[in-house]
């Protein structure tokens, strides 16, 4: 378990009233259990003609549960998916269970309960058939949508039982048995989503979508630099401008503490609020402001940078695992290998910028907001408006993207504030510009790594220092590494150590928090060793993995599963002989490079194909991945999607970064931040390897390995290290 | 001031500075949200709609400045979302978010009209300009040839 995640646990279970960190303290076949009651009759409703409506609870943001979350309620109630109609549930977590899109953590957890209750709907239907025909309910059976008696031939639709079913007890959860695997009909199979005929038309289902009668238009201009504040401001001049109806000085409410949370509270700024967008936007870029920067000003990408290389060449200042004697190792081997690493803080840059409609009215606030985390931001605008939550309604609206920019929650604050303060139902809509400059970054990160091999090419020690940000235990989200980062517990003598700057910028988590760094680092270090040790990577990494694993001293509390060694050696496997690894010919200028890792309990391995030009242009040419995440593909097509997103991200963030210069971000726009394109998009080929675990997400854990294989693959093509991210720092660029 | 624009084939009168962006108009004047907002400075193409039959960025484009010619949404493709590319990208199951597909399908179904059988090359040289966030371009590649092949079949 990544400390990040399990932050964005604890967090969650506030929302979840405990629900979470439950699941979290015990293994996933026991945690279900700690699920709040869930009942058919809260997800399923049949009407008379056979129709299903089935509630769909978690936010959608392109990950597709809308779609996967209620194929798993049809499947169990064996219903016919054409006749299925799904409908979003609005936030209600003491009904729907936890409504949150975030860790890669809707299909563990809603894998075994949301089956039951399909399960359960289905027990009713069978008992209503059983009362209406006078026959025994063992004697009855189901086939997609209709109950069978076959002794007497009699059989009746969903739809002619609804009635009778309703009236009847749902059974005990966990009573209900579940379908044999072998008679799916459902899962498995390939479901289309189920907004698709609405997004090939332009039909208004996002966010920035909404209209509410009577609504007005907000945006907000914020300090440029993080932190600071508005020192004096010309409201009066732009009030007079087209169709402004509103301009509102926001104090704020932003937290003075050290290392700066990820929720810190409101931004200090200058709301202007219009008829339209456009003219909010046009009057809002009209305001003249005097800015007091604060102390952020002084904070620079540079200056950091500078500072980290002096904190690698000092004494480490937290240890946060320690075994065997790692001196001594490095003494004693044959081979040194030593190098330092960096990468730098990213945006997320969802293609809907951050907004939220409100309206609050006598005393009562309703949102349509597309945050991922919508019970915390309940919690959060309830608390900025001063009214209990019980007074607040938010519905979960389809958002153009997440990637975990919207584990946040600010906008959603903003705009309660705003409705509230203005009188009127608004829509905020942040500008692009907003997006990028007031993001909560994926932290940046610096590491000095050293290791020894034996005569024989086996890593006798390994240590690693990562530079990173905030104070003593606390770290800002996504700037933490966990002690049992790979190959922590693999080698003989092992050290990871951290030493904090302090940092006046916030930061988040970013799909794959903290870990789409890192797997990038210790994933190419271990292809360094193996390359020093003349060993082919994927027999290097085998044998670490074949190591009998040091445990820690005290089993960590909250744990995720831990590494199954065999899972990710099966994937690594896969990937090479799928990718013809072995077979591979060594050719100028062309190269494979190949990469393996666990997280979010996902087992990905992956191979990139690159050519690299004389002008050191990298065109990908080809990827393959080799993934498990259980015993089933729930929605294979949606599943194979979402690791061409994972893969495709992991590519951009290669040649992305944000930089500070004067506290400012100097990025402000997608030309400045660039995703990758059509043309530069490889030949993706992805593989499962199925094994008997329960299923668990996609979000997540393409995305880590995707990088090193590239940087393995630009060395292999030219002997040349990918050290520093953006691939520009390393002297690459993607043609 | 008034200004006459023929959206889906309708003649519609705003009330607009002429040089309002297209797509605000389109989005907050005539409730026509297909089109999105991504970056507004013309390089995502969330924005993209059809003028005279062309792709072109409706966040860097003068409501003005297309008076009179033949604005398409992705509302007016065809409502029922009967196109050869609509159908296709649903088929497919090209998205992921979507935000981006209402510029991503109106790209291609210019690029089907004028070249009814892209090759993959030419594909991602007409689609380069629209960018997606999430990540579906092969399945994009997928689905504009899938379209090609409908197309083909229906003639």
């Amino acid at each position: 378990m990544k400390i990040s995640r399990r932050c964005f646990l604890q967090m969650t279970a506030v929302a979840g009233g405990g629900f979470m960190l439950g699941l979290y303290d015990r293994p996933w076949a026991r945690a279900q259990g700690a699920a709040p009651q869930l009942t058919p009759d809260t997800f399923i409703r049949i009407a008379p003609d056979g129709m299903v409506t089935i509630m769909a609870r978690g936010p959608e943001i392109g990950q597709g549960v809308r779609t996967m979350l209620p194929m798993l309620i049809a499947e169990e109630l064996d219903a016919d998916w054409n006749k299925v109609h799904v409908e979003q549930a609005d936030l209600d977590e003491a009904k729907y269970g936890p409504q949150f899109a975030g860790g890669s953590m809707s299909t563990p957890i809603g894998w075994e309960p949301l089956r039951r209750v399909g399960a359960a709907g289905r027990l009713m239907l069978l008992a209503a058939a059983a009362e209406q025909w006078r026959v025994p309910v063992g004697e009855c059976s189901t086939d997609a949508g209709k109950v069978i008696h076959a002794g007497s031939g009699k059989s009746a639709g969903y739809g002619e039982l609804a009635d009778r079913a309703a009236k009847i007890a749902p059974p005990k959860m966990s009573d209900v048995k579940l379908k044999d695997p072998k008679t799916y009909r459902i899962i498995g199979k390939s479901q289309r989503g189920v907004d698709n005929h609405a997004i090939v038309t332009g039909k208004p289902i996002f966010g920035i979508d909404i209209e509410l009668p009577g609504m007005l238009h907000a945006v907000i201009q914020k300090c440029p630099v993080y932190g600071g504040k508005v020192k004096s401001a010309d409201l009066e001049a732009v009030k007079t401008m087209p169709g402004v109806r509103h301009v509102l000085a926001i104090d704020g409410t932003l937290s003075t503490a050290v290392v700066v949370p990820n929720e810190p509270g409101m931004e200090p700024g200058i709301a202007v609020i219009a008829d339209t967008w456009w003219q909010a936007q046009q009057a809002r870029k009209a305001l003249k402001v005097e800015w007091d920067f604060g102390p952020g000003k002084a904070q620079s990408s540079d200056g950091l940078a500078k500072k980290a290389a002096e904190l690698l060449k000092a004494k480490p200042e937290n240890t946060m695992r320690s075994y065997g004697d790692v001196d001594n190792g490095l003494k004693s081997s044959a081979k040194i290998v030593e190098a330092t690493y960096s990468y730098p803080f990213l945006a997320h840059g969802t293609l809907e910028p951050m907004g939220t409609a409100a309206s609050f009215k006598d005393g009562k606030l309703e949102m349509w907001t597309t945050s991922q985390t919508p019970g915390e931001g309940h919690a959060l605008a309830a608390k900025a408006v001063g009214i209990a939550p019980g007074a607040v309604t938010v519905h979960l609206i389809r958002a153009g993207g997440g990637f975990g920019r919207r584990l946040m929650n600010d906008y959603m604050v903003e705009a309660a504030w705003l409705s509230m303060h203005a009188g009127v139902p608004i829509k905020l809509l942040w500008s692009r510009e907003d997006d990028f400059t007031h993001d909560a970054y994926r932290a940046a990160g610096y590491h000095g790594l050293k290791a020894g091999l034996d005569a024989d090419g086996k890593v006798v020690a390994w240590r690693q220092h990562l530079i990173t940000f905030g104070e003593g235990d606390d770290y800002p989200a996504g700037a933490e590494i966990d002690k049992l980062e790979f190959p922590s517990g693999r080698v003989p003598a092992y050290a990871l150590y951290t030493s904090q700057m302090p940092l006046r910028l916030r930061t988040g988590w970013l799909r794959a928090p903290s870990v789409n760094a890192i797997c990038f680092v210790c994933q190419s270090f271990i292809d360094e060793l193996a390359a020093a040790a003349g060993r082919d990577p994927v027999d290097f990494q085998l044998e670490l993995l074949s190591a009998t694993p040091v445990l820690l001293d005290k089993p960590e509390q909250g744990g995720d599963a831990p590494l199954n060694a065999d899972r990710l050696k099966g994937v690594l496997e896969m990937v090479a002989e799928k990718s013809g690894w072995r077979d591979r010919k060594k050719s100028p200028g062309r190269g494979m490079g190949i990469s393996a890792y666990f997280c979010h309990m996902g087992y990905f391995a992956e191979v990139a194909d690159v050519s690299v030009d004389a002008q050191n242009r990298v065109t990908i040419n080809h990827v393959w991945a080799a993934g498990d995440v259980g015993s089933h593909i729930i929605n294979p097509r949606a599943a194979e999607n979402m690791c061409y997103g994972g893969i495709i991200e992991g590519l951009s963030h290669m040649q992305q970064e944000i930089t500070l210069v004067e506290g400012q971000v100097q990025q402000t726009n997608y030309h400045r931040h660039p995703m990758l394109r059509m043309q530069q998009t490889p030949k993706i080929e992805i593989y499962w390897r199925l094994t008997d675990n329960p299923p668990t997400g996609l979000g997540e854990p393409t995305l880590p390995p995707l990088l090193p294989a590239v940087g393995n693959a630009i060395f292999a093509a030219t002997g040349k290290r990918v050290r520093i991210l953006p691939l520009a720092k390393s002297g690459f660029s993607f043609a | 001031m008034p200004l006459k624009l023929i959206v889906n084939k309708e003649e519609k009168t705003v009330d607009v500075a002429p040089d309002t962006p297209l797509l605000w108009v389109l989005r907050d004047h005539l409730n026509l949200k297909g089109a999105k907002y991504g970056c507004g400075i013309g390089v995502c193409g969330a924005c993209t709609v059809l003028v005279d039959g062309r792709p072109v960025r409706s966040c860097m484009t003068h409501a003005g400045s297309v008076a009179g010619q033949q604005i398409t949404t992705i509302e007016g493709l065809s409502p029922e979302g009967q196109h050869a590319v609509q159908k296709a990208w649903e088929e497919v199951d090209v998205a992921q978010c979507g935000y981006c597909q209402s510029g991503q399908i109106l790209a291609a179904a210019a690029l089907l009209n004028r070249n009814p059988h892209p090759t993959d090359a030419e594909i991602d040289a007409a689609m380069n300009g629209n960018l997606c966030r999430c990540g579906t371009y092969p399945r994009i590649r997928e689905a504009i040839h899938h379209a090609a092949g409908a197309t083909a079949e229906q003639k």
